[in-house]
């Protein structure tokens, strides 16, 4: 399609005159005169609010997937540090099963049980749970458990626990959290479930109990729900 | 002379005339709160420089268009904006890294040092000026920062840089030492209270060297004044 030189030049002409408005708008004298009025500065405000707004929200659309992908991606990678990989062969990501957990103050009120599967058979389960109480927030952790209720691994996936005192349950920090493999309730009593300072056998930090405290007593209520729903988990 | 009066002058204040905490005593949440290893430190540095290089820039473009008498709820808007940003780019892009720092991002909404600049400086300023003055500001927080971290850490722990490969890399695994073997540990200075101790310390220290300074300028200047009877 041939555009029309006239139209062209008519467009171009009116293109040159709204440049000359806004060059002559922004030019500081006018912007100064401007500024002090109430109707600019409403409208300032609003302008520089809905900019953000749509800066952000576009942001945070477009990022999305993006960022989802790698939280699968650290999901796979946390999955297989509390799970050997040499017990399964299926997905974990796709192999799940959905069970109430509302009665056991782990953060949420379902979750979901990636089962470890070895020629069909559950060999290990695997789960997301969080510490509602930490220091500063959610403590964000994951378990696995073997069919028999012994604790295969306990990573943290996230927290905002104090950087330098509370944030030494992550296994990049500190081996704090090595301490849980082969725990269960049968070889340990509900009391040793706990901090030394209270009485248990699992270490506090130096400048942070409660961190680890509550780390120790989200556990505990994990292997619970574990056990609860023992039969149903290992024979899907 | 490598930079011009202006910019030797901005680059001076930021390190050290005015920095941040020794000079106009801000941000100083954020620099208690992360200062208990030197690689926290960096880190929180870093982020820090990022963001208020950036909004020093933000801030000094639109500032024909800013008016005086709701300045401060758009500079608040502007950093708002700019932290989220950098939090969710980050997450996407360099999510490695996210792992790392995320933690502090959150944190420079907190740190007044940043809306300090933009009034005091990005608001007046050309953008060439601002976006400078908000580089060496936060190079002059980063490295109050890391200082203060690695006394601390030395005091408390007596290691240097302990983690700083989980930060920049493997690469900077020799940046990992041990200063004082078989040390019992200070849990003090690891905690608030001794970063307000070894913050004193650190100021005590600047006001000494500037003294000596002065000192020796008005030395200088009465050696080099000519004699009149």
């Amino acid at each position: 399609m041939k555009i029309d030189p006239v139209i062209l030049q008519r467009l171009q002409d009116k293109m040159a005159i709204y440049r000359e408005f806004v060059k002559n708008w922004l030019e500081p004298s006018n912007l100064a005169r401007l500024r002090p009025k109430l109707e600019f500065q409403t409208g300032i405000l609003a302008g520089f609010a809905l900019l953000a707004s749509i800066l952000l929200g576009v942001t945070n659309c477009s990022t999305q997937g993006t960022i989802q992908q790698r939280l699968d991606e650290d999901l796979k990678k946390s999955l297989q540090e509390v799970v050997p990989v040499t017990l399964y062969d299926n997905d974990l990501l796709q192999d799940t099963l959905t069970i109430p957990s509302a009665d056991y103050n782990i953060g949420a009120n379902e979750t979901t049980v990636y089962l470890a599967k070895k020629s069909g058979k559950v060999t290990a389960v695997c789960f997301k749970f969080i510490a509602p109480d930490g220091y500063s927030g959610a403590i964000n952790m994951i378990i696995g458990i073997d069919r028999d209720g012994n604790i295969l691994g306990v990573r943290v996936l996230s927290h905002k626990e104090t950087p330098g005192l509370g944030d030494k349950i992550e296994v990049a920090k500190s081996t704090w959290i090595l301490n849980f493999v082969g725990r269960s309730l049968d070889n340990l009593t509900p009391a040793q479930w706990a901090v030394k300072k209270d009485g248990g056998v699992f270490d506090q930090f130096a400048g942070a109990t409660i961190t680890p405290r509550k780390s120790v007593q989200a556990t505990y209520r994990s292997l619970q729900l574990f056990k609860a729903h023992q039969a149903q988990l290992i024979n899907p | 002379m490598l930079l011009s009066e202006t910019y030797r002058k901005i680059a001076i204040d930021g390190i050290w005339n005015n920095n941040i905490v020794f000079g106009q005593n801000l941000a100083l949440c954020p620099l208690l709160a992360v200062t208990g290893t030197a690689t926290n430190g960096l880190g929180m540095g870093i982020a820090t420089l990022v963001v208020i290089t950036a909004s020093n820039g933000l801030i000094s473009l639109t500032r024909h268009l800013i008016p005086n008498e709701i300045r401060i709820p758009i500079f608040v808007l502007l950093i708002a904006a700019l932290v989220t940003l950098v939090d969710i780019l980050m997450n996407a892009w360099a999510h490695e890294l996210y792992k790392v720092l995320g933690l502090f991002i959150a944190l420079i909404v907190t740190n007044c040092a940043l809306l300090g600049r933009a009034e005091s400086f990005a608001s007046k300023q050309p953008v060439k000026q601002a976006l400078w003055d908000g580089f060496m500001m936060g190079l002059g927080f980063t490295l109050v920062l890391v200082a203060l971290g690695a006394a601390r850490e030395i005091s408390s722990a007596g290691t240097l840089f302990a983690n700083a490969s989980l930060l920049l890399g493997e690469s900077f695994k020799f940046l990992e030492v041990t200063v004082i073997p078989n040390y019992k540990g200070f849990l003090l200075m690891a905690l608030p209270p001794g970063g307000f101790i070894m913050l004193a310390f650190l100021i005590v220290g600047k006001r000494l060297i500037d003294q000596k300074l002065a000192l020796r300028k008005v030395q200088h200047a009465v050696l080099s004044e000519p004699l009149t009877e």
